[in-house]
């Protein structure tokens, strides 16, 4: 038997984001429901979020990322061998999307899987490529985490209503000489799998918010600092830190607690809400657009969400 | 040896300053969390985490909606 002999390292190649148009403010929800934009801003930090129309499908939103980020790479449709996208609300459970999406895209019979870790899948899915591109299972992955949540949610319920919303984000990821996406720290807590749920296919999603803030702002950050450990990078090293964003309150904390004094924390949540698994690959790629992080820098990536499920690691940014 | 009411409320005062930023000198039995010191629920479980690092008593979620008032929560702590 032989075996192909991979590569060094992986590196992320580019980053792409996609947001639907229709902005949806707190006023607009206070309209609808008991809330206010008060009430929302000082208890999960945003102020307005993204959600898409009946004629946006999460195929749409991906597809549009990850046309965007193959772009910005450089790369040919013909190169890319993997596409991998997290994501944990596909309209129906067969077929899966990255198939559908990397057709659409034009790349043609690329191994196509999507990973279910939540809010926590772009991590796992970007661990997952970056393992591959060493192996030489893959040269270059699409790796696209993709939420339409709106479809998920009751529109009644004030605790999940304001937080969730849709959009995309996606990375290519490339074979290195040198290693530019560290190693993984993942794990889970399945004991808390109620804390986040869509219970069946004819009910929405609920959260047992206090459970999920305790677990995250007092057990994340040792997986953080691990990550850290594991890559050989201090906390005083890093450009940013892109905690997945759930919620400002955690994105805060986590932040306090990590003692990165020279990183650009993400807060992206505030014009964008919580996109599960498009959260982190979409501030990422809004924050590069502004220029807020230098070509190289470090980043501190930060999955957490439903299962419970967790996964950090390090990356340096195209 | 059980902590005096005293000493409990003073470290409640501390870790509510903190947390909240409410004077630790109006942290007082009688007052109500959310009406009378505007505290919100995350910030309850902030206050639960620290009360646990302080005292060595575990708060849990299930419980934290029965402590309205500070008297609750020293109860709970000394019990």
């Amino acid at each position: 038997m032989m075996l192909p002999s991979g590569s060094a390292g992986a590196r992320i190649l580019s980053f792409g984001g996609h947001q639907p148009s229709n902005v949806v403010t707190n006023e607009d929800l206070a309209e609808k429901i008991d809330t206010t934009d008060e009430w929302i801003q000082s208890r999960v930090g945003i102020a307005e979020r993204r959600v898409a129309g009946p004629e946006e499908s999460l195929q749409d939103m991906a597809t549009a990322a990850g046309g965007k980020a193959l772009a910005a790479s450089g790369l040919e449709a013909g190169d890319i061998d993997l596409v991998v996208v997290a994501t944990c609300t596909p309209e129906t459970p067969i077929p899966n999307i990255s198939a559908t999406v990397a057709d659409r895209m034009g790349i043609a019979s690329p191994g196509a899987f999507d990973v279910n870790a939540a809010c926590a899948g772009f991590c796992y899915a970007l661990s997952v490529a970056a393992d591959a591109v060493r192996a030489g299972s893959a040269r270059h992955v699409l790796v696209i985490g993709a939420e339409k949540l709106s479809q998920w949610l009751d529109w009644t319920d004030r605790t999940t209503c304001v937080i969730f919303a849709d959009g995309a984000g996606a990375a290519v990821v490339g074979p290195s000489e040198t290693p530019a996406i560290g190693p993984v720290v993942w794990g889970s807590a399945g004991d808390k799998h109620e804390a986040i749920s869509i219970a069946s296919r004819d009910t929405y999603l609920t959260q047992q918010g206090q459970t999920v803030f305790r677990w995250a702002t007092t057990q994340l950050n040792a997986a953080a600092n691990d990550a850290l450990d594991r890559a050989g990078v201090s906390p005083q090293d890093l450009a940013a830190f892109v905690p997945h964003q759930a919620n400002l309150r955690i994105v805060e904390s986590l932040a306090r607690k990590l003692g990165a004094t020279d990183a650009v924390v993400a807060r992206d949540i505030v014009t964008a809400g919580n996109t599960s698994a498009a959260s982190i690959p979409l501030a990422l790629s809004r924050m590069l657009e502004r220029g807020e992080i230098a070509s190289g820098g470090k980043v501190l990536i930060l999955g957490f969400g439903a299962g419970l499920t967790y996964a950090a690691q390090v990356i340096e940014v195209p | 040896m059980a902590m005096s009411e005293q000493e409990i409320l003073s470290g409640l005062g501390e870790i509510v300053n903190e947390i909240a930023g409410v004077p630790a000198d109006e942290v007082t039995p009688e007052k109500s969390f959310v009406d009378d010191l505007d505290i919100d629920s995350l910030s309850m479980v902030e206050i639960a985490v620290a009360a646990q690092d302080k005292f060595g008593v575990e708060i849990p979620d299930d419980q934290l909606k029965n402590l309205k008032t500070v008297k609750d929560v020293i109860n709970f702590i000394q019990a």
